[in-house]
């Protein structure tokens, strides 16, 4: 039986005061009542550790950079108290054989009720070869690893959608998790962005570990709480936008008073994530508050719009890679003119068959 | 036979019921204020200065935009409805009778007029084939493709819970890939309405002139006037 995370935090010389603070901090950053602190402290004295499989296929390290920056829960409390993170390969001690033997272990010790976090995405062509993890194609393991796990969860852009390696024309066909061909039929908790926010991600393990069920999702398999409304609806600079102040230019005055970064591209209409109410940091700042316009990094297919500063992004299809008013403009340009050449025609066709009539 | 065709001399027939009328001209409005308001949506005018207390002018543009949505959806769905309660005609542009050889003929023999090749039109006392094909496929599948694409960005604002979120962006936002491609495509089906309301205008106005029968004046008034007394070619591809 492993130790409860109670256990956990007195033998590491938390007090009891200091564990029941964390409990209501947990509370409120999972956005609910001060009722709920009694819950969680009575789920961390009596549950044991959930086992966590953090898994690395191809990605850039963000998701972990951003995870271990948690201020509420503090990352070391999510890896020390809350969960056993027992492989993860950028932060693990052990290496080589030992490390791969964990991966085996916790499949034997915990089969059916380990959590399996996937940061990056796995290749599928030339049979998984453009990744490979202790000599084998990554997505070997991960298929393998997945038929014991209870859930899984794609952590940040490229385990849910693909992210910038599976950009057209997507050489190596990266794949994100839930298209993997023969992954297991478990659950699978998205957690988009690039990365995504810290207190997102351990809100998320903090939910599971609480409630011993998974948080809500939508119709897109992202955690309801935090993925549930967009940018936009949350945005401090909203009423610029309502009252159709823009920036224009980078430097203009605009730029310098925090009107609206609309017309610089600007994707929080419609992007999905929680970045204008948690923001990042330990709430410090977010990307639209520093005067950049949202990229939409926790969308599907961000990566493959066009430009980032372009308010109507590119189509793609047909040979075609323009924007709809480019597509729409040549179309009715040419509709219109061939209407004015069919009209002239006409009426050069009505003057002479009046003039056979004649 | 001769005889028979010239003692039926009909000179004006009525097709349009006042419903009909209404609601075209009332879609006239309407797409006429959803594609000035949606194009500045997608590309605003240059910014206001000034305190934002003082203004609500892009508000207002959406405003616009969302009420000019909601007559065109309850004037739409009237529609369908006047299609099963109204004359024969009501039904033409929801039912193009693809199954009949004469319809296809009828079609292609529109484009050879079109063409300029067949020398003399047809004459027809609802649609001609050919503007019946392209009204039931710009026209009728353009509005409910926007219909739909717009109901569920609409959602997107009114959130998770409401009805619009629920009945269309629950499934048309991962459909397109995300709500951004869905605005792609919704910006791209008003270009295909204008496109068609180019050539709805233009050949509305051509035929008035060069066909058989009238066609503007009877939008206005609901009578079809003819030009000969000869019978009409449209007579069994009505559904009655």
């Amino acid at each position: 039986m492993p130790e409860t995370f109670y256990e956990v935090m007195r033998r590491q010389g938390i007090t009891r005061r200091s564990f029941l603070k964390y409990c209501s901090l947990a509370a409120g950053a999972l956005g609910l009542s001060p009722a709920f602190a009694p819950k969680i402290a009575h789920a961390m004295e009596t549950k044991p550790r959930i086992p966590v499989l953090w898994l690395h296929g191809l990605e850039c390290t963000c998701c972990s950079e951003s995870f271990i920056r948690s201020a509420h829960p503090l990352a070391k409390d999510v890896i020390l108290s809350m969960i056993s993170l027992d492989y993860d390969d950028t932060i693990m001690a052990a290496a080589g054989d030992q490390a791969e033997a964990i991966i085996d272990e916790t499949i034997e010790k915990y089969d059916g009720n380990f959590i399996l976090a996937i940061e990056g995405n796995a290749p599928l062509n030339e049979d998984g070869m453009y990744c490979i993890i202790a000599g084998k194609p990554f997505v070997e393991q991960l298929v393998r690893v997945s038929q014991h796990a209870k859930a899984i969860i794609s952590w940040g852009s490229c385990a849910s959608w693909g992210c910038v390696q599976a950009a057209r024309p997507n050489p190596t066909r990266a794949t994100p998790t839930h298209k993997i061909p023969g992954i297991a039929d478990k659950p699978i908790i998205k957690v988009p962005g690039c990365p995504p926010i810290a207190e997102v991600m351990t809100a998320v393990i903090t939910y599971i570990l609480t409630f011993e069920k998974l948080p809500s999702l939508d119709s897109q398999g992202r955690p309801k709480m935090f993925y549930s409304q967009r940018i936009h609806d949350k945005c401090y600079r909203r009423p610029h936008f309502d009252a159709g102040q823009f920036v224009e230019k980078f430097d203009d005055e605009g730029a310098r008073k925090g009107y609206c970064l609309y017309k610089v591209g600007c994707k929080g209409p419609t992007t999905y994530n929680a970045c204008s109410t948690v923001r990042w940091n330990g709430g410090l700042s977010f990307p639209i508050q520093a005067g950049h316009p949202c990229i939409g990094c926790s969308e599907d297919g961000f990566w493959d719009k066009g430009g980032f500063y372009d308010r109507l992004t590119d189509v793609h299809g047909f040979g075609i890679e323009a924007n709809a008013d480019e597509i729409g403009k040549t179309a009715a340009g040419i509709v219109a003119g061939a209407a004015a050449i069919h009209a002239g025609a006409s009426v050069i066709k009505r003057i002479a068959s009046k003039g056979d009539d004649a | 036979m001769v005889e028979e065709i010239t003692a039926r001399k009909e000179e004006a027939i009525f097709v349009y019921e006042w419903p009909v009328r209404v609601w075209h001209w009332v879609q006239v409005f309407a797409i006429l204020a959803l594609g000035i308001t949606g194009y500045l949506i997608g590309s605003p005018l240059p910014s206001l200065s000034g305190e934002a207390s003082d203004h609500f002018f892009f508000g207002t543009i959406r405003y616009i935009h969302f009420t000019a949505a909601w007559i065109l959806i309850v004037g739409f769905v009237f529609r369908v409805y006047w299609a099963f309660v109204g004359n024969s005609h009501a039904r033409e542009i929801f039912l193009p009778p693809v199954w009949r050889r004469r319809f296809w003929a009828g079609v292609w023999h529109e484009i050879l007029w079109y063409a300029m090749i067949a020398k003399e039109p047809k004459k027809y006392t609802g649609h001609n084939p050919l503007a019946v094909l392209a009204m039931h496929v710009l026209y009728v599948w353009g509005t409910i493709f926007m219909i739909v694409t717009g109901l569920a960005l609409y959602g997107e604002g009114e959130g998770m819970g409401s009805w619009q979120n629920e009945w269309f962006s629950s499934w048309v936002i991962p459909l397109f890939g995300q709500s951004q491609d869905v605005h792609t495509w919704h910006h791209i089906g008003m270009w295909v309405i204008v496109v068609f309301v180019i050539i709805h205008v233009y050949v509305a106005v051509r035929e008035d002139i060069m066909s058989r029968q009238s066609i503007i004046s009877s939008m206005i008034s609901g009578w079809r006037m003819f030009k000969d007394d000869r019978p009409p070619d449209d007579e069994d591809l009505r559904l009655e």
